[in-house]
């Protein structure tokens, strides 16, 4: 439905059919959201960036779930586990090998896409409820071994180590304002490839796993194969995210998150943007991020009122907001923000005579 | 072995645990012919189209596609040309019509993981022309106005049509299908029967037809295997089968 198009639009050929941008408005509309966001430093104030900054770097992670969970229907809870490994592994390259964080960042991408692959394997023999534990294992083991093995590079009971910040010609990365376009280009490119992916071949045998398997292998999909690859592209995709947040907080370890937490509220945040939807995770994560913030913020005025119970209040809004704005969307839109912005814009192109 | 069979089915057996679904089943099919499997519930017919195309794995017998593939327990029967539909629609719910065919290319498209995320000049060639296979397809089942539709949102006829488009679009020389109009209206099934005819003509796509009406099967077969509780009760034209003992006593109980 979604697809509808008013009359009078005509394509020539099949490319143009399939293409994103298809009417001036379109190119309009990248273009003012592009300016806005490249512009955000100029007009923002700090708290703006380092939450837009924040935004993006979780975005990433989430699309990596969302091409494993959304569209290959594989539940994973590993996903911040992957991103402590993409941390480590670009924190390390920098700082031993003395790579630049450009060169550094990929490979990163790499080392967590192979350790995505091993906890992948398990795919092969189980589904579904099961799967998720075998993913919770990736959870427990990696930050496990972050603190117990080669205490020296890894930091050891610490859970932290320092990361340097990026260089780049006179550039000066430790202003968040410079940082943030860092993220922001990495990000516009992982959203392309995803768009890319979600349209192509591989994306449309990731859809057949997740929605029919049978049928998919039937039709010569090579189940295996193809789940394999979308752990491998989830992995990935938390790796950048992991180098781009460690450089971000100036450190990576299991002090500064990636525990099981996290990777739940990475999946709650796919559930509450639409699951298998390119728009899901930046609407998840958005929601999520400024909720957290709206509770820091109930938390501190409540706990300036009420100094003897400030601990509790400090502490206890974010679970609870996040609990039932993921209880909430379960019930009234299991299909997450995305499929409700899809009704609204159905909705406007038939106005005035259905909704 | 006959040149012309596509498929020869040789002392097909199968159990799960205690219980025969399949004892001894031969028959086969020539290239170019609408083979039709009949029975009633749970003569196991359905079981015999999961064995040809791989999903269950018979203890005994042999399924030879062109006298030289085994297809017992075989991965890979889309490469080797054989597509079906299922009686409950396999479709992928949430992909849009267009998209549940273009994923049956699969095995027809180059492009790899790289490609396809990137989506310049091959990937996206490759897209566009093996979009217009499937536009033709689109043409030929009539499904034009529903090609951008969610297939879970469409009504049951119109999914049937949409299945049965995502098995040819994978260009197969066998063609399963597993009760085709199985809770459908006269009209639908007319259209359905059509359809089956106009693939078997025009494209000359052998079809294996497992289907429960007996009029329209008479009608559209060249030949029918009979099944009852796993054996074959009976192989040849429309007409023979119409006449025959044994299977009029298989259908209605007794001889009348």
């Amino acid at each position: 439905m979604a697809m509808l198009r008013p009359a009078g639009d005509f394509d020539r050929s099949y490319e143009q059919d399939m293409a994103l941008l298809r009417q001036p408005w379109h190119y309009w509309l990248l273009g003012i959201g592009l300016l806005a966001a490249f512009t955000l430093p100029l007009w923002g104030d700090a708290y703006l960036v380092a939450t837009a900054n924040q935004i993006a770097y979780t975005v990433i992670a989430v699309q990596g779930l969302n091409i494993l969970t959304g569209y290959t229907g594989q539940i994973s809870l590993s996903q911040a586990a992957f991103m402590l490994v993409g941390g480590y592994a670009s924190a390390l390259l920098v700082i031993h090998a003395g790579l630049s964080f450009f060169i550094a960042l990929p490979l990163a991408a790499l080392a967590a896409g192979a350790i995505g692959l091993i906890f992948g394997l398990a795919s092969l023999r189980v589904k579904g409820f099961y799967l998720a534990f075998a993913t919770l294992a990736a959870q427990f083991i990696i930050p496990w071994l972050s603190r117990h093995t080669f205490k020296e590079y890894l930091g050891g009971t610490n859970g932290a180590i320092e990361v340097p910040l990026p260089q780049l010609g006179g550039v000066n990365f430790g202003e968040v304002s410079n940082y943030f376009y860092i993220s922001l280009f990495v990000l516009l490119i992982t959203t392309i490839l995803m768009f890319n992916i979600s349209r192509t071949r591989l994306g449309r045998a990731f859809v057949s796993v997740r929605d029919n398997d049978l049928a998919a292998e039937l039709l010569g999909v090579n189940l295996f194969t193809y789940k394999l690859r979308a752990f491998f592209i989830a992995a990935m995709l938390a790796g950048v995210a992991g180098a781009i947040k460690a450089h971000s907080q100036r450190g990576v370890g299991t002090e500064f998150g990636y525990s099981l937490n996290e990777s739940i509220i990475f999946l709650g945040m796919l559930v509450i943007g639409g699951l298998g939807t390119n728009l899901g995770p930046f609407l998840g994560v958005a929601f999520i991020i400024l909720m957290e913030d709206f509770s820091d913020l109930l938390g501190g005025v409540l706990a300036a009122a009420f100094p003897e119970l400030a601990d509790q209040l400090l502490t206890s809004f974010r679970p609870i907001f996040f609990g039932v704005a993921l209880m909430l969307f379960l019930i009234y839109e299991p299909r997450g923000l995305a499929h409700r912005w899809q009704l609204v814009r159905a909705g406007w192109r038939l106005r005035p005579f259905a909704r | 072995m006959n040149p012309k069979d596509i498929l020869k089915v040789e002392g097909v057996s199968l159990s799960f645990g205690g219980t025969t679904v399949l004892d001894r089943v031969d028959f086969d099919v020539q290239t170019g012919e609408i083979r039709a499997i009949i029975g009633p519930n749970g003569a196991g017919k359905t079981s015999m189209l999961n064995c040809i195309s791989g999903f269950y794995r018979p203890q005994q017998g042999r399924l030879l596609f062109e006298g030289e593939h085994d297809l017992t327990g075989a991965k890979r029967v889309a490469q080797l040309g054989i597509a079906r539909t299922f009686q409950n629609i396999g479709l992928y719910t949430y992909l849009s019509a267009l998209d549940n065919l273009m994923a049956a290319r699969h095995i027809h498209m180059r492009q790899n993981m790289v490609a396809s995320a990137l989506y310049w000049g091959f990937a996206r060639k490759e897209e566009a022309r093996h979009r217009a296979v499937v536009e033709e397809l689109i043409d030929f089942l009539e499904i034009q106005h529903i090609r951008k539709m969610m297939v879970g949102a469409l009504p049951y006829g119109l999914r049937k049509r949409v299945e049965l488009g995502r098995a040819l679009a994978l260009e197969p020389k066998l063609l399963l299908l597993d009760e085709p109009m199985a809770g459908m209206n006269t009209e639908e099934k007319e259209d359905m029967a059509r359809f089956i005819l106009d693939i078997h003509i025009r494209r000359g796509v052998t079809i294996i037809l497992v289907e429960h009406d007996m009029t329209l099967v008479m009608d559209i077969a060249d030949r029918i295997v009979v099944l009852d509780f796993g054996t074959k009760i009976a192989d040849g034209r429309p007409e023979e089968i119409g006449r025959d003992p044994e299977v009029i006593r298989a259908y209605l109980g007794q001889a009348s």
